[in-house]
Parts: C-alpha cells; structure tokens; sequence
C-alpha cells in the first residue's frame, strides 16, 4: 500500500468509505471530479485526512445551498467581452468585465477553484494554470486575451481516474504542507518538464549554446523560483519533479500512523552494511 | 481597476491609430507590467489595444543579423537556435529575468515597455514624479537601498529593472517603431531609453501610438567572450541591485573591443563608455578589468542608503569580465 502509488488506477474502498462516496452530494462537475481525488486519496493512504474532509461536505450538503449558488451571476459588467475558450478540454462561452483575469474567470464564473488566488500581483506563483501547454500567471492574464485559447488547471491535469504523474510524485513525496501553493506548484512543474524536453536554457545552465534536456536539482530550483511555499516544501518538491523527470521510481518516504513499515531496499541484518 | 475600453487589434497600423487617436490608450501585449500597475491604481488607461495577435513573433535572419519580432515571447527569443548560437549574451540576460511563467508571457517590445519604478511608484500614497508629475520624489530622502548612483536627477533616483535591454544595448540592438501614419523609424536601444531629467514620467523616446514592431541585432563578434551578471538580494526571481552586461573582442590575449552596460544603476540601462575605452587594446587581465570598473564607477553619486553599489558594481564589473573572457 505505500510503494504502489503510481500504479493504482481503480480507487479500492472500503464498504465505510464506498458509503460515504455515495451519500456525497453530487453538486457539480467540480464536485464529482473532486469525488474521484478523493477516492484515489483514500487508497493512497490519505484515508482518515480525506474522511474528514468527506464529513465536512456532507456537513456543509445538509445546509442545503441552492446548486447555482456558486455560479451566481456576476455584478455588473462594464465594457463586457465575449470570449470563447477550451478549459480542460470543454468549450466555454463567456461575456466577462475586461477586466476580469483568467484566474477570476475560472473560479467565480467556471467553477475550477483548484486554481488559486495568492498574491494576485504576478509574485507568488499560486494561480499558475497551462494556456496551449505553457506555464502562465492567470492573476495577469485578462480573460479577454484568451479568446479561442485552451486552458490547462490543475483539475484537468488527471484523467481516466488516474493523478498526472506530477501529482502522484507530489503524494508521494509529501511535497507540501498547507496545500495552497500546490496547484501552481504541480501546474509549473508540468510546464517546466516540457521546457526542459524541448531543451530550453535556465540562468543556471553552464553553457546556454548547447542544448540540454538534462535537469539537475539547481536547474529544477532555478526553474520553479516563480513559485513561492510558504510553508517551505522546497526539497520535497525538487524531488518529486526530479522522480518524474529522471523517471527513476524511489521508495516513499512517508506512512501513515498504523500501516506497515516501508520495505528496504536492502534488509538489515545481512552483515553486509557499513553503519 | 478602472474600467477600460478593450480592444483587439487586427493590424499594426490599426493598432497605432487606434492608440493615437485617444491620449489615454495604451497597448497590451504580454500584460505582465501594465495589469500588475492598473491593479495598483498607478496606471489608469481607459482602453487598452491588444496587440499581442498581429503576426510580428517571427525571428529570423536579416541581413547579417538577426530581426527579433516585438511579440515574440522571451521563452521563443532566449532559446531560439539563431539567438543562442549569435547572441548568446541576451539568452543569458533574458534568462536572468523574471521567472519562467512571466517569461512565456512577456513580449520583447513588452520588456523594453516596462516602467523604469521603485516601491514609491507603486504606492499611490506617497509622492512620486514619475506617478504624478510635480508631486515630489518619497524615495529622494526615503528608503533608497535600491536606487540609482548613476545619471539620476532630483526628480526621480529610480533604475531601469529589466534585464534584456542591458544585452541589446551590449549587442549594439536598434529598435523599429511604427507610427498611425504608417511610418517606420528605428532608434538604436541606447536613445530608447530616457534619463529622468525634469520629466521622469518618460521612460522612452516614443510617441504616444508608435508601436514597437521589431528589435534588430546587427552581425555581433561577440559569440565567444560574454557574460550577464546578475546580483540580487536573492538567488532567483527578483531585480538586480547590480547587472552586468559583458562583451570581449580578444585577440591573441588583447582586447580590440569590448561592451560594458550596468543594469540596477541608472533610470535606463547604463553603457559605460569609460570602462569600454579603458579595456580597448589592454591585455584581457584581472588588472585591465579593475581598471576598467574603477573608470566605470567615476562620477557615481550614491544616495544615503546606497553606497554600498559602488564597490558592488566595481566588483561585479571585473567579475562579470572575467567570466567573458574566460579566466573565472
């Protein structure tokens, strides 16, 4: 159970927690496709943290909000804009504020707040999304200009009730604390990694005239320095991104209260290790 | 932010008229600055022309340079194959800006559009020049840690932050404008850029509505000894307190030419014509380059809180030099 992360691609419940996945509220699109993270998470050992947070929507469903409550319709809109765009693979139409930035546009008006609002100036890096595949700030981005475009979130990173590879390494290494941060984190990193594939340079990079594919842990520092944790998961994420650009699996490091003790990769007692 | 007029431009000169005809339009190109500032109330367009879909991205060869469209991406510039291999010391500069989200972002003629500001510029509570014409400077007497000692005025002692325009003008770079009549002028990159004078609210040459269209690179003998040196109050992701752009021409141990320009020092990217002259046929040694960096530093006026920029930009000269040309 804590070596087999990546390869779980069927959430395996129990009969308690198939219950409480079922009693869910199914209150939108959001809903269920956080359904499926949950699920994935209680497999991953995450069980009693996404319990609790099961407990809490169950909680907050018996209040019985309206299901457009999120989608209110906007305040009014001044010099409004029509705009047209792909957000994780489904077509959008839209009639914004020109002022409103990508990043508002996908959480008030579309629903996908997995995508967050941090510094909201263009420093911390939390509102990180993919626009056609490339890392971009959504807090400086107008909605406006992304007219016909295709935007990649966090919540369309997974698919086929699979995590990206990034997520499930970021799991694995326990790459954050709070969680904030995260879905800019994991969204660079998946812009980085296809930076770094088609070869392009860093202000690390010794030479800038050869082309090099090959990251190490200072060009993955250098590369993320757009992305601020407070809570200073720094190392875990330089790992979790170097596990899925080296594509040499490691143990996990982690476990939770009451599972079984990870297995070495050598066991003690041989005689044949140097304390 | 204000409301604002927003318009999608389908042609350069469309764009030009559009922004000439209304002294409150500004173009809109990566948006990385000019959002950031109408978050903050300091700029208050009431339409911005979106350029940022006109088919002027391309790069390619020129003459015997290089022509860099004003909206390709820095990612597209600082990896392209012809700007790595002739132009190297830009892909370095470029590389030490920003961070790699504002860099897929960010537009070449953007970058060179960046406001010359200080945090005093961006808080409208306090008076700044180059905000509000008249009004005074905070920073002349305030906190002044990261200001200029080169080439400021009692109006404003802020630095140009970018990082790009220090190569181009290093590269000898001129920038192609068009007006809303149609026309083309260029300006070599070193005019581009103003001093602050009496009228710091003018970062640039160009009259309200010429667009930037492209950045042209004549043939450079740069390729072999160059380096961009960044010192920052941390390892990545901010500006420099001191940047140096540094371009060697040696032959057989001599320096024939050489390009000095000092980022973080002045209200526009500061070419040193001293240090240049010095270095001009002395052998490529660590005492030509102190010599050159002691010129460079001359006539510097620190402000109270900035002193220590005057060794540190000293230091970084003879180091960025002996990166170029090989010895460190």
């Amino acid at each position: 159970m804590n070596d087999d992360f990546d390869e779980i691609s069927e959430p395996e419940l129990t009969a308690d927690e198939e219950a409480l996945l079922e009693e869910m509220p199914a209150l939108t699109d959001v809903g269920s496709a956080r359904r499926t993270f949950l699920g994935q998470s209680i497999t991953g050992s995450l069980g009693v943290f996404a319990l609790m947070l099961l407990e809490k929507e169950r909680a907050l469903a018996a209040f019985e909000i309206p299901p457009d409550a999120l989608f209110a319709p906007a305040p009014a809109v001044e010099n409004p804009v029509k705009v047209v765009l792909k957000v994780n693979g489904a077509t959008k139409s839209l009639e914004v504020d020109s002022r409103m930035v990508l990043l508002d546009a996908l959480r008030e008006r579309l629903g996908f707040t997995g995508t967050k609002k941090g510094c909201d100036q263009g420093q911390c890096g939390a509102c990180t999304v993919l626009v056609n595949g490339r890392r971009v700030l959504s807090c400086l981005t107008l909605a406006a200009t992304v007219e016909g475009k295709e935007v990649t979130t966090i919540e369309g990173l997974s698919g086929g009730g699979k995590l990206h590879p990034v997520q499930a390494a970021f799991i694995k290494y326990d790459a954050f604390q709070c969680g904030y941060c995260t879905p800019g984190q994991i969204c660079s990193s998946v812009g980085l990694l296809a930076e770094a594939r088609r070869g392009d340079v860093s202000h690390v990079t010794e030479d800038v005239t050869v082309t090099t594919t090959r990251l190490t842990d200072d060009e993955i520092r250098e590369r993320m320095s757009g992305n601020i944790c407070r809570c200073g998961a720094y190392p875990k994420i330089v790992a979790a991104i170097q596990e899925v650009h080296s594509d040499k699996q490691t143990a996990q490091l982690w476990r939770s209260v009451g599972d079984e003790e990870p297995t070495r990769e050598r066991k003690e007692g041989k005689g044949d290790e140097a304390i | 932010m204000r409301p604002f007029k927003y318009v999608r431009a389908s042609a350069p000169d469309a764009a030009a008229r559009a922004v000439a005809s209304n002294p409150q339009a500004k173009f809109l190109a990566g948006g990385t600055n000019i959002l950031d500032l109408m978050k903050e109330d300091v700029e208050r367009p009431n339409e911005l022309v979106d350029v940022s879909r006109l088919m002027l991205a391309e790069i390619k060869p020129a003459g015997s340079g290089v022509s860099i469209g004003a909206l390709a991406k820095n990612t597209d510039t600082a990896n392209h194959p012809l700007i790595r291999k002739n132009y190297p010391l830009l892909t370095q500069a470029i590389v030490a800006g920003a961070s790699g989200q504002l860099r897929n972002m960010a537009t070449n003629g953007g970058n060179l559009m960046q406001r010359t500001r200080c945090q005093y510029f961006y808080d409208t509570s306090m008076p700044c020049n180059k905000r509000e014409p008249g009004t005074g400077c905070g920073a002349l007497e305030g906190l002044n840690r990261i200001h200029a000692i080169l080439g400021w005025s009692e109006k404003c002692v802020a630095t140009y932050p970018g990082d790009m325009a220090n190569a181009l003008y290093a590269l000898d770079a001129v920038v192609r404008v068009r007006g809303a009549n149609g026309r083309e002028r260029t300006i070599p990159i070193g005019e581009f850029h103003r001093l602050p004078g009496d009228t710091p609210e003018r970062d640039n040459d160009l009259q309200h509505g010429e667009l930037i269209v492209a950045i042209d690179l004549p043939r450079s003998p740069f390729t072999m000894n160059y380096y961009y040196l960044k010192v920052r109050d941390r390892a990545s992701y901010a500006f420099a307190l001191v940047a140096v752009a540094a371009a060697l021409e040696i032959n057989d141990g001599t320096i024939r030419q050489a390009r000095v320009v000092l980022g973080g020092v002045a209200h526009k990217p500061w070419r040193s014509a001293e240090a240049e002259a010095a270095l001009s046929g002395k052998p490529a040694s660590e005492e030509s380059f102190r010599q050159a960096a002691e010129a460079a530093l001359k006539d510097a006026r620190p402000l109270a809180h900035n002193a220590y920029k005057v060794e540190l930009a000293k230091r970084a000269i003879a180091r960025a030099l002996m990166r170029a040309s090989r010895q460190a």
